[in-house]
């Protein structure tokens, strides 16, 4: 038969532990985002009366449709408010572990910082230093591969976007040095 | 036999070096996305999109569709060697397609997945090769009235069928809807909802929201989990395929059944993930020794790989007849065509009817090519997992951040692509379902458009939408599926359908 005596093996040597405490619950998540929604529909419903959201001799006003899903959307946050607010009591399902929220901050705060970077350096340098510095700081793997790793793929990207199919991507300083 | 001659057609307008180089870097690329964790189907299409933005619209979809076919067969591949299904749809394949790895028959469930695959998406793309251009021409009767009835169907569709909390349904649909209506009223000219902004008045581009949504988001989800990961390694030698494909006949019944399940489900906005699951519950029900499930049977592989397949392709049917997209990668790609300048719903038949075709007939080649493709270059494909996720992980956030950026050329698209991941993510979290939203996002503007110039038309009077036997059963249809589950409740109660009580264990 075949050889399935090869195994394959990756370990994840940041992994979150599995007994880490809760940050925060469902529940509290679902009531904050349905205040959110419900907050977001106010302010739409209201922009949407502005624009005029009843009937003239043409047919409805621009505003007609979006206003009354503004309604429908107040309604389901409102519902989802209520609901969450009765179970809250009882049920406390975890919505994120602290390991988990860390790790979720490890890849989150360096994405950020990319599109921070990619708006004023341009997105081939912050391409460069996200994927070398997640690797290197987050995944623990050698600098020289890291670095490799990062100058090849955002290589290979600028020759396929920029230079292959004409999709021109924000660029700063150091490709102005080179002539882009 | 009029869809024959234009199947042949579409072949003709295949068969060119350009295409099938096309649809060979289409697939390898769906592959891979399929097997890398935190990127999926409709991810993986997403982030490639702006590659097509260049092309004809002919390679562009061809490439794009191939993609997609890719990743339904990457799914199974993490499935069987690791346990670990890449896709939502391939949870049900890990039940014994797992088992056969552990007793070292991961090469015949392996070749059983991608066989039963290619056999539900053939059965998927023969029903739309027959079915699409009948539907179509008789869509091109509708008129706004119609339309807009047939959009109000699918959304009430998602809120009565569906398995979330009805009100987190609402909440995503209406949410989606509404956020496709920023910017520049298409009929009047007006601003809506840009509170001043210039960068609002473009508009929120469906396609930055689904990076966000489904790109950003998985990442974000996927980091909480532990990465580490142990597997078998497989080769598949033409021995082990011979002997599995000499042994289809017997399951028949099965692959027929979960093809009718996944085309049937496919195209009511049930999805691949229900359909595997039901493909593979029924055929435990119906197998003479039920128990033997779970332990690694070729048939639990069968089951749920035909069913997926079979919806993941069907999915493009209302797409293709009626521009309704019948998933979340459907709707991505309706997304597309639009981009491309090309309006989807009925007339797509008979104005572009290379396009079509050629799409069509690229769904029969895409699956026998991909079957090939998968069969001989599994290890190649299994060892990418070796690839550490800390590398993987940044090389994705930046490529859905070009693909974000590229589809306007705006800075701003590439925030809102980061606000619509953290979105993603709480939602995903809290229960609340994405696929309505895409949904609403894609088609809000046409549902918008529809109601308004059958308004017009009648004066103001909603009694349009039942002013004739067409128009009227569809609009009290989905009202009924709307309240469906309140109706089921009253029905059961007065005793009119029975209930199925769970079978004792």
């Amino acid at each position: 038969m075949s050889q399935t005596d090869l195994e394959i093996v990756v370990d994840d040597p940041t992994a979150p532990e599995d007994d880490s405490p809760a940050v925060v619950s469902s529940g509290t998540i679902e009531i904050v985002v349905c205040l959110l929604l419900l907050a977001l529909a106010v302010t739409l419903g209201y922009d949407n009366w502005h624009t005029g959201a009843s009937w003239d001799s043409t047919g409805p006003e621009p505003g007609y449709f979006p206003f009354y899903l503004s309604v429908i959307l107040a309604g389901g946050s409102l519902y989802g408010l209520v609901a969450a607010l009765i179970t809250h009591r009882e049920a406390a399902s975890t919505f994120v572990t602290r390991a988990q929220a860390r790790r979720v901050m490890a890849v989150f705060v360096p994405t950020l910082l990319f599109c921070l970077v990619t708006q004023f350096l341009g997105l081939y340098v912050a391409s460069f230093l996200l994927i070398a510095g997640f690797m290197r700081l987050v995944g623990r793997i050698a600098l020289w591969k890291s670095l490799l790793t990062a100058f090849l793929f955002t290589a290979i990207m600028f020759v396929t976007f920029d230079v292959a199919f004409d999709v021109i991507m924000p660029k700063g300083p150091l490709e102005a040095a080179f002539g882009y | 036999m009029e869809a024959l001659g234009l199947l042949l057609h579409g072949f003709a307008v295949l068969l060119t070096w350009k295409t099938l180089v096309l649809m060979m870097v289409g697939l390898v690329l769906g592959i891979f996305v399929g097997v890398l964790p935190g990127l999926g189907g409709p991810n993986g299409v997403a982030i490639l999109l702006p590659l097509t933005f260049t092309m004809d619209p002919t390679s562009a979809i061809v490439m794009l569709s191939c993609i997609y076919w890719g990743a339904l067969f990457g799914g199974a591949i993490t499935s069987i060697l690791f346990n670990i299904p890449g896709e939502a749809w391939s949870v049900a394949t890990t039940f014994d397609g797992y088992p056969m790895a552990q007793q070292g028959r991961a090469a015949e469930a392996l070749t059983a997945a991608f066989t039963s695959s290619f056999i539900g998406s053939l059965v998927a793309v023969l029903l739309i090769t027959f079915l699409a251009p009948m539907i179509s021409s008789f869509a091109l009767k509708f008129g706004p009235p119609e339309f807009f009835a047939v959009y109000l169907l699918t959304f009430c569709s998602f809120v009565g069928l569906g398995r979330e909390a009805k009100h987190k349904t609402v909440i995503s649909m209406s949410l989606g809807l509404l956020l496709a209506g920023v910017g520049m009223d298409t009929v009047s000219g007006q601003l809506r909802m840009t509170f001043g902004s210039a960068e609002l008045l473009r508009g929120i581009n469906f396609l930055v929201a689904v990076i966000g949504l489904f790109g950003i988001s998985e990442i974000l989800l996927t980091m909480e989990e532990r990465l580490a990961l142990r597997g078998h390694a497989a080769s598949i030698s033409l021995r082990v395929v011979l002997g599995v494909w000499r042994d289809l006949p017997k399951y028949w019944v099965t692959l027929l059944r979960s093809s009718f399940i996944g085309c049937w489900l496919g195209i009511t906005p049930g999805g691949a993930i229900a359909a595997s699951f039901m493909g593979y519950n029924l055929a435990k029900r119906f197998a003479k020794d039920p128990e033997s499930f779970g332990k690694g049977r070729i048939e639990g592989v069968f089951a749920p790989e035909t069913a997926a397949h079979a919806s993941g392709t069907s999915a493009l049917l209302p797409m293709l007849a009626l521009g309704i997209p019948g998933s979340g990668t459907a709707a991505i790609l309706l997304g597309g065509l639009m981009v491309w300048g090309l309006n989807p719903g009925p007339l797509l038949f008979v104005e572009h009817k290379d396009f079509v075709w050629g799409l069509i007939a690229s769904m029969y080649l895409g699956n026998v090519v991909g079957l090939v493709l998968v069969l001989t270059t599994v290890p190649i494909f299994a060892s990418i997992l070796r690839v550490p996720f800390a590398a993987v992980a940044p090389m994705i956030v930046v490529s859905c951040a070009i693909g974000a950026y590229a589809i306007q050329n705006a800075m701003f698209d590439i925030w809102l692509m980061l606000g619509f991941g953290v979105v993603g993510y709480v939602f995903k979290k809290i229960g609340i379902p994405l696929a309505p939203f895409t949904l609403a996002l894609v088609l809000g503007s046409r549902a918008e458009d529809a109601f308004r110039l059958s308004m017009i038309g009648s004066g103001g009077d909603l009694k349009v939408f039942w002013s004739n036997g067409l128009v009227g059963s569809i609009t009290t249809l989905a009202i009924a599926l709307l309240f469906w589950p309140l109706i089921d409740g009253l029905l059961a109660r007065v005793g009119w359908t029975q209930r199925a009580r769970p079978a004792p264990r």
